[in-house]
């Protein structure tokens, strides 16, 4: 008698000052479940012997490190075009910038097939920067490029986003310290600003990369050939069903667990040593 | 040496307008002003953060209107000191040296000499997020000094302080400023902070500069209602002059006459420091201002007690807290208040 009351009583005492945790730990269970099972079911309940085969297929292979390649020179890019504009907008008052700001965000909002058709339109052979480029010998179809340009367009949002909250969350004022102390406005950005918006802007070239990674949409519609690891899954799937396609999604899902898990690790040691 | 010349600049929600301003080499000045006067959108125009739609600056009679901040020679010192967080305060203090690719062991011999004067030292190779206050403010000014500015630009730079720091630091501000000599420029709405610190103050109000002396001249001729009421001068009538007896003006406000030592012959203000009245239980002689009054309210300020009076028709006393223990106050007592004509100041 005396144990079940102890029992009743701490759990009242728990239920009174932990309600809030303990609902809100039942609801967060649930989506990390419905994010989790698929990914390992993925993984671990995929045929062992088809994993190895696929391991040892070059052309999944030569897809994977073609998409990780492809999506590492988008961020780049993405990089050296991205982090000035969001140094702009975070920095400066413009007119209309509200629906600059709108229209960036844009690529994430509509269809990435939409995207990739829209980006066609610009950089195909017979329009506008597609004719340019072609006379120099780059195009847009079928090619590296056109994996770069699909995947830019849909990702650089990210980046652009996280490295302007990253630049608006450094005081204007340290910047101005700098320049009465006699740095150039290159050398504030670069000893000042910079390093103090850094984390925010790696995070978002971590997004965009993965975002890159990931594209399926905009790529299929300007580049078939060379197949994107997405492409390559969605091949496998529509020529021989499931059980092809299984293995290849496998090898990306372990490669990208791998890499984000460990970029996350990186950041938190980071994130401990400021 | 700083002068401004009719200099106007805007931004964002401030403005201010036609500021002419006179600093002498050497000379520490403060510019005193309430939240929102513009006072630091006026110190950052002076360091070249803004852009000057008219006027003039001169820094030591060079015009630098148009000079970029890193080219003027001037350091600012904001409120809560905006030290670098990434850098360590050996870092944050030679950063003014590192940017103009000064040689290393110069750097070393300056950073040996700027520590000398603000006891940095011990402090050279930790993070600004693990100083005090006072550590703080002291890096701040060895950073904003080592490179030998030759103006110097604070920005409230004691209230982010508490009580006993600020003491410190007043002392502190006193000290650099008179071993180096440099020209200073001090913001702050503190009254008091001004007058133990300036050798002249500037008051500023919505854009405009109010009022420029000596601290003496803003404390007891303020030339506006704005400047009295900022100083705490707490009583300041609105009348009229109506005549002279002698080398007096007689100033009548509410029915009542003032007498006062001045040469103007037309005021709208009389202004009458608190601390500069005499409270009594008796009627004085031979005072020419003297009126009668009931004690409304009492209030402890620490060193001294307002006592406030229910005549002409609210007069405020700021007593000593001996003399006020000595005459045994109390709300409801009758009193008389009293002062010379040569404290009251007309506007």
């Amino acid at each position: 008698m005396q144990v079940i009351r102890k029992v009743i009583r701490t759990a009242s005492w728990f239920w009174a000052r932990h309600r809030l945790l303990a609902v809100f730990s039942v609801l967060s269970l649930l989506i990390v479940l419905f994010v989790l099972v698929p990914l390992f079911k993925i993984v671990f309940l995929s045929n062992k012997a088809a994993l190895w085969q696929a391991i040892q297929d070059t052309s999944v292979l030569k897809s994977i490190l073609l998409t990780l390649f492809a999506a590492l020179i988008t961020t780049v890019i993405g990089f050296l075009l991205g982090v000035p504009l969001a140094f702009i907008l975070a920095r400066h008052n413009f007119p209309l910038k509200g629906v600059l700001e709108g229209l960036i965000d844009l690529p994430i909002v509509v269809p990435h097939t939409a995207a990739g058709i829209a980006l066609l339109f610009v950089f195909g052979r017979n329009y506008l920067l597609g004719k340019w480029f072609n006379s120099i010998g780059v195009q847009f179809v079928d090619s590296l490029a056109g994996i770069i340009i699909g995947m830019l367009f849909v990702s650089v949002p990210f980046l652009i986003n996280a490295a302007k909250d990253g630049f608006r969350k450094v005081d204007v004022r340290l910047e101005n310290v700098a320049r009465t102390l006699g740095a150039s406005p290159w050398q504030a950005f670069r000893r000042v600003t910079f390093p103090l918006a850094r984390r925010s802007i790696l995070t978002g070239t971590l997004m965009m990369w993965a975002r890159g990674i990931s594209e399926f949409g905009a790529v299929i519609i300007l580049t078939y050939f060379p197949m994107v690891t997405s492409i390559l899954i969605y091949q496998r799937f529509e020529s021989y069903g499931l059980t092809q396609a299984i293995p290849v999604a496998a090898i990306l899902v372990i490669i990208c667990a791998i890499i984000f898990i460990g970029f996350r690790f990186f950041l938190q040691r980071e994130k401990k040593r400021d | 040496m700083i002068e401004l010349k009719n200099v106007d600049v805007t931004v964002a929600e401030f403005s201010l307008q036609q500021i002419n301003l006179f600093v002498a080499k050497g000379m520490y000045a403060v510019i005193l002003g309430p939240t929102g006067a513009g006072k630091t959108v006026l110190l950052e125009s002076i360091a070249g953060l803004h852009m000057i739609h008219a006027g003039e600056v001169l820094l030591d009679g060079r015009d630098v209107t148009n000079t970029v901040p890193e080219e003027r020679g001037v350091s600012i010192v904001y409120q809560d000191y905006t030290l670098f967080p990434h850098l360590t305060v050996r870092e944050n203090i030679i950063f003014g040296l590192k940017v103009r690719h000064v040689a290393q062991s110069k750097i070393a011999e300056e950073l040996e000499w700027i520590c000398g004067i603000f006891e940095v030292k011990h402090l050279l190779n930790r993070l600004p997020a693990t100083l005090s206050g006072g550590e703080r403010q002291r890096v701040a000014l060895a950073r904003a000094l080592i490179t030998k500015p030759e103006i110097l630009l604070l920005d409230e730079p004691l209230s982010a302080l508490d009580e006993e720091s600020r003491e410190e630091m007043y002392a502190q501000l006193k000290d650099t400023h008179q071993k180096l000599n440099i020209t200073t420029l001090h913001v702050t709405h503190d009254f008091e902070e001004a007058m133990s610190l300036a050798d002249s103050i500037i008051v500023i109000n919505q854009g405009k500069i109010a009022q420029v002396g000596k601290p003496s001249e803003i404390f007891y001729h303020p030339s506006s209602n704005f400047v009295a009421h900022f100083t705490m001068a707490r009583n300041i009538f609105e009348g009229k002059i109506i005549r002279q007896v002698r080398q007096e003006k007689v100033f009548k406000t509410d029915g009542l006459e003032i007498f006062a030592s001045s040469d103007k012959h037309t005021a709208q203000y009389a202004v009458i420091r608190a601390e500069m009245v005499q409270l009594t239980t008796e009627k004085p002689v031979a005072i020419a201002n003297s009126f009668r009054g009931t004690v409304k309210s009492i209030v402890d300020k620490g060193a001294n007690i307002l006592v406030t009076l229910d005549c002409l028709p609210l007069f405020e006393c700021l007593l000593p807290r001996q003399q006020f223990e000595k005459m045994a106050l109390n709300v409801g007592n009758q009193v008389y208040v009293s002062f010379l004509p040569s404290s009251v100041h007309l506007i």
